[in-house]
């Protein structure tokens, strides 16, 4: 088969596979911090379990496949997949819904497409999804953040509740766990409640939920750095934002009562590290400098429909899978003219 | 055009040249109805008696209709044994009918039906027509059980769960529970477990038939396809 799309050069400073995949990593290592700050040991847990889980079915898969097992490996791109699957997860996620996710990321929407580089939807974003319409009622286990929580988890006991699935002791899923912010506006405005009597609940800070958004200036600085380096291209997470900005405002303005505002749904939810890490996955995202734009802003603003009028409290995921489908359209139209060439329609 | 004998026609409709596998003709309710073995089993036999019946009367006509209008005939004829069928399955098996719903009427638009009357009913005697149609016909029922049977077992943990819909109160107690106390893996019972499980089929039965080739090299056969999908 022959595409007759461009690829353009992605980056231009780093070198190979590995060394992209391992800046993104080290960029992912501040925000990660904070999350496990911010929501206990459960993360690391699942964030080792997830990576473990992801190398192993990688080298089992590349076995299979008869393909060499070390270059691909170390090329870190399985360790990135399964780390972005692990903070999308909640904290206490029980053992056997990582495994099931990785799996769905790393065999299914992976390596059966092909290995890196030929997979056409984003592999971590596929295994969220699978886990998030599989298991709802799990996926929505959420701790609340460590100043709002009533009961510290310690390491043993995040342990022990991951991998036998209830909590132990006089502890109830129902003590640990809160609404995260997003799902706390979906429940209030089902309510008729407005949006500034929601955010009388302590869950909210001054844009996003309390602690949620410090989380996300940390993943947002390491996403500065991936920019910098130019490691990712800045026209995704900036047309992704924009996107949201440019749909969220006008219903903000005509009716802040039921419409969040566009910072709270910037800073809430899986906008950020979307934005930084998963919209510019390589492989899957558009290439042209147009169509990037496109694709930016198609995700911004589909995740906001689907937060606003869709039925589940945040929407990247889906808008990332949706617009993963469309970039071979989009880099098709948005082909940029060889210099001499004449102009043309597509 | 030499007649094929019965043995290929028979290998053809059910392996070759299945109509769920090789074909990928009937994807809709294929994909649709298959959430459990029961429902798939229904749809199947329904579609085995109207591929069957309407491969006999397109052979028996064949010789008189012209084919300027041989499409409109041929889809008069499917439409009338389909009618026929839902409202005999309205009458006897109500509640497995209101489970398979729409698919049943839509059994006309399939694309199998049609492709089997025009490619081969109304080129061949009606007893070839007639092997044809059921052989196709038990190809795609045994593509939607094993695909329901999976998506049933990975979807819910039981196998043959509500088979008193078809076979009355005895059947009861048929339903196996493999896994006790399975939390249920919603996926396979969404749209995209068909799909997924509609591709794992694929890939099993192309691993087979390549090791089944390496273990005989034979004479190359060039097989084409009968019909390419329309719908």
């Amino acid at each position: 088969m022959q595409f007759k799309t461009t690829s353009s050069p992605y980056i231009s400073s780093a070198g190979d596979v590995g060394s992209v995949m391992r800046q993104v990593l080290y960029a992912l290592v501040p925000g990660t911090l904070a999350t496990i700050w911010y929501f206990g040991w459960g993360v690391l847990i699942i964030l080792i379990m997830a990576i473990l889980f992801a190398v192993s079915l990688e080298a089992i898969m590349l076995k299979l496949r008869g393909r060499p097992i070390k270059p691909f490996i170390t090329d870190y791109s399985a360790v990135l997949t399964a780390w972005l699957l692990a903070l999308a997860l909640p904290p206490l996620a029980p053992w056997w819904m990582v495994l099931i996710g990785v799996f769905f990321a790393i065999v299914v929407a992976k390596q059966l497409y092909g290995g890196l580089g030929y997979n056409p939807f984003n592999p971590a974003m596929i295994g969220y999804v699978v886990l998030l319409i599989s298991f709802p009622l799990e996926m929505t286990n959420w701790l609340p953040p460590r100043m709002l929580a009533e009961h510290q988890l310690g390491f043993m006991e995040s342990l022990g509740i991951i991998f036998s699935g209830t909590p132990t002791g006089n502890l109830t899923w129902d003590a640990l766990t809160m609404a995260t912010p997003l799902d706390e506006v979906k429940t209030g405005l089902s309510l008729d409640r407005t949006i500034s009597e929601i955010r009388q609940s302590p869950l909210f800070g001054d844009f996003g939920g309390q602690g949620w958004e410090w989380v996300r200036n940390w993943f947002a600085l390491g996403g500065f750095w991936l920019i910098y380096k130019k490691v990712i291209d800045w026209r995704i997470p900036v047309s992704l934002i924009l996107g949201i900005v440019i749909i969220s405002t006008p219903f903000f303005i005509l009716n802040p009562d039921s419409y969040g505002s566009p910072a709270f749904h910037i800073f809430s939810g899986a906008v950020i590290v979307g934005a930084f890490y998963i919209a510019t996955d390589p492989v899957s995202a558009s290439t042209t400098p147009m169509g990037r734009w496109i694709y930016g802003a198609g995700i911004g603003i589909l995740t906001y429909i689907i937060r606003s009028w869709g039925g589940y409290p945040d929407g990247l995921a889906f808008a990332v899978l949706l617009m993963n489908m469309a970039a071979p359209m989009i880099d098709y139209y948005t082909k940029p003219r060889v210099f001499g060439q004449r102009r043309q329609g597509p | 055009m030499s007649e094929p004998s019965l043995r290929k026609i028979t290998q053809d409709g059910l392996w070759t040249n299945n109509a769920g596998l090789v074909q990928l003709l009937g994807l809709c309710p294929l994909l649709a109805v298959t959430s459990s073995v029961i429902n798939g089993l229904g749809l199947g036999i329904a579609s085995t008696i109207t591929v069957t019946t309407s491969n006999i009367l397109v052979s028996l006509i064949r010789h008189y209709v012209r084919p300027e209008v041989r499409v409109p005939v041929f889809v008069l004829i499917i439409a009338s044994i389909v009618t026929a069928i839902e409202l005999s399955m309205h009458a006897w098996f109500h509640d497995l009918y209101l489970i398979l719903g729409i698919f049943i009427p839509l059994i006309v638009t399939n694309c199998v039906i049609l492709g089997r009357a025009e490619a081969f009913a109304s080129k061949h005697d009606v007893g070839r027509a007639a092997l044809d149609g059921l052989m196709i016909g038990f190809g795609f029922t045994l593509v939607l059980v094993v695909l329901g049977g999976m998506r049933e077992l990975v979807g819910n943990g039981t196998l043959l769960s509500q088979a008193h819909l078809m076979f009355g109160d005895i059947a009861k107690d048929w339903t196996l529970t493999l896994i006790e106390d399975y939390r249920g893996f919603l996926v396979a019972i969404l749209p995209p477990g068909a799909f997924i499980g509609l591709g794992l089929l694929i890939a099993i039965k192309n691993v087979i038939d390549k090791k089944l080739e390496q273990r005989q090299p034979q004479v190359i056969k060039i097989e084409t396809p009968a019909v390419t999908d329309g719908a």
